[in-house]
């Protein structure tokens, strides 16, 4: 019943999705488009909008996901992907790109996602640096730190930029889904399954991991290599993320937190339920970061924090109280 | 038969000097219930650690079924050793039976569901435990002594030989105190050979076959209560002059008051 509420939601907000943005459509424009590939809504429904909608809807899904990983590796309900340290390293990947004329297709997407990999594999060196125990506050400590870092580099060379490699910097890295494509689908759920299919098959590893180290041990989890996996998985979904659509942040926290509300903490019905309800969320934000200053876009990582900062303060708050 | 037996365990935590076990040796076995007392930082929890594989000893040798516990698949392991941690909290607002699950996760196929199997063995754990009336309540409404208990059947669920507990009554008042010991003496006499590590050298003495005296990481006394607890020993283990006062037939130890004014008071 509750999935099928969220499934109904996921479609809802897939067809809003479809039918909004620089040229809106209505109901029958948007199924003649559907049944009509080659006309002019169909030009709209099935080359701009559908690859949009659903890279949106990958993209919310996993960072979903990651951050409801992330949340049980780390043992904090507010704890985020982006805590990893791994937007500023994709950040600053993106920006080096845009910064040496890099203007192949594909060529900042990969700087993005060689960047996010390596400030991940530093904030990983680094906090488990006493033998191979890995301590999950100074994981997320030593991300803030790495993030602060590769900010600095990334304003250094925004700072030495022209004024139109500044914008498309600028603009790329507040995210959006303007760029997406077929291709871009492709590749992004391609690479995706892989750590997907590993968090959601290590549903009850994540379980075990949220009680902490010596009852997770004592219920027979090997909870180094189980963290280890964790953080793998989280990073390498993240750094794919920001990679095809810039740092979209709160996506990880809200969905995870208000899923967990409904259906409980259990990750073997949290997380799925988790992805389609950040896919939806995320589907959501596009649509409105395309119609709220029409014909011009927002940039929908500026949505996701307007929406996610007070949310995020509200419910510090709430756990403090 | 003994299920789990400490040769010589000494432990060293990396970096520390001191050694926090001392060539301390210790057997398990079905039926037997020992109590593992001392002093603050005597070694009773680092003791429990590395009977539970936790913690690799510098010396000496943890054999769970004549093998080494370091050995054994963390799996395998849990399914012969329930353990029972001094605090636990979590991030999430977890339902009794859900916590209670957690202990047949080491009995199951990795995607698998929990089956009827598994339900039955939660079912009497909770029975076992009797927080069967609190299955579908949130762990965070539950009372101090309630979750101890959900903790014992969580333990209960994963169907060890061994159980060991650690602290399992700091914190609880003497009715609590009195119910989880109890339980833990059925549990014992029902066949599963018990460890328990606590503060309160009464009940120990009440309840244990076996006590084993701890400090400074050595084993200061080893042997039934009434010969484990002397007042001249205990006095000199913790610094303080006590006396021992019997009940139900087993020695019960009382602090004396100190005679003179607290140095400094004047």
């Amino acid at each position: 019943m509750k999935f099928a509420a969220l499934a109904a939601g996921a479609v809802a907000a897939m067809i809003l999705g479809l039918a909004v943005g620089a040229t809106a459509l209505t109901p029958a424009d948007l199924l003649a488009g559907l049944l009509d590939p080659g006309g002019r809504a169909g030009i709209i429904v099935w080359d701009l909008r559908l690859p949009r909608v659903l890279l949106a809807f990958l993209v919310g899904g996993s960072l979903g996901v990651s951050g409801a990983a992330l949340q049980a590796l780390v043992r904090n309900p507010l704890a985020e992907p982006y805590l990893l340290g791994i937007s500023g390293g994709a950040g600053l990947g993106a920006v080096a790109a845009i910064a040496l004329g890099l203007t192949g297709l594909a060529a900042i997407p990969l700087a993005a996602f060689a960047g996010a990999v390596a400030s991940a594999a530093v904030v990983y060196g680094v906090a488990a640096v006493q033998g191979s125990r890995l301590e999950p506050r100074v994981l997320v400590l030593v991300g803030v730190v790495v993030a602060a870092f590769c900010g600095a580099i990334t304003t250094a060379l925004l700072t030495m930029s022209e004024a139109a490699q500044l914008r498309n910097a600028f603009l790329w890295l507040m995210g959006g889904f303007g760029a997406a494509s077929w291709p871009a689908v492709a590749v992004f759920s391609g690479y995706a399954v892989l750590p997907l299919g590993a968090l959601l098959g290590g549903a009850r590893a994540l379980d075990l991991l949220s009680l902490g180290d010596e009852p997770a041990h004592a219920l027979g989890l090997e909870t180094e290599s189980a963290k280890r996996l964790v953080f793998v998985a989280t990073a390498l979904l993240t750094a794919a993320s920001v990679a095809v659509s810039g740092m979209i942040g709160f996506v990880g926290l809200v969905a995870p937190h208000a899923i967990r509300g409904w259906l409980g903490p259990l990750h073997r019905r949290l997380l799925p339920a988790v992805f389609v309800a950040s896919g939806s969320l995320l589907m959501l934000a596009d649509a409105l970061a395309r119609t709220v200053m029409r014909p011009a876009e927002l940039p929908i990582g500026a949505i996701t924090a307007l929406i996610g900062v007070p949310l995020f303060a509200f419910l510090v708050r709430r756990s403090l109280a | 038969m003994t299920a789990l037996v400490a040769r010589d365990v000494s432990v060293r935590y990396p970096g520390a000097g001191a050694l926090a076990v001392e060539g301390v040796s210790l057997a398990v076995v079905p039926g037997r219930l020992v109590a593992v007392v001392g002093p603050n930082g005597g070694g009773k929890t680092s003791l429990l650690r590395a009977l539970l594989g936790a913690i690799e000893p510098e010396r000496g040798q943890v054999l769970l079924e004549d093998r080494p516990i370091r050995t054994w698949p963390a799996r395998d392991r849990a399914r012969e050793i329930g353990f029972v941690a001094q605090r636990e909290e979590y991030p999430f607002a977890w339902r009794v039976a859900e916590v209670v699950g957690f202990g047949r996760y080491a009995r199951l196929p990795a995607l698998a569901a929990l089956g009827a199997a598994d339900h039955a063995a939660i079912d009497r754990a909770l029975e076992r435990a009797d927080v069967r009336a609190f299955r579908d309540r949130r762990i965070d409404t539950l009372s101090g002594g309630e979750w101890q208990r959900v903790r014992i059947a969580r333990a209960l669920a994963q169907e060890p030989k061994v159980l060991l507990l650690d602290e399992p009554t700091a914190a609880l008042d003497i009715g609590h105190e009195m119910e989880i010991f109890e339980l833990i003496r059925q549990l014992t006499d029902d066949g599963l050979a018990s460890v328990v590590v606590t503060h309160d050298l009464n009940l120990a003495a009440r309840f244990a076959d076996t006590m084993v005296l701890m400090a400074r990481g050595r084993t200061v006394a080893e042997g039934p209560p009434a010969t484990v607890l002397e007042p001249r020993r205990l006095s000199g283990v913790f610094g303080w002059p006590l006396e021992l006062a019997p009940i139900d037939g087993s020695p019960q130890v009382v602090a004396l008051r100190q005679p003179r004014a607290a140095p400094g008071g004047s």
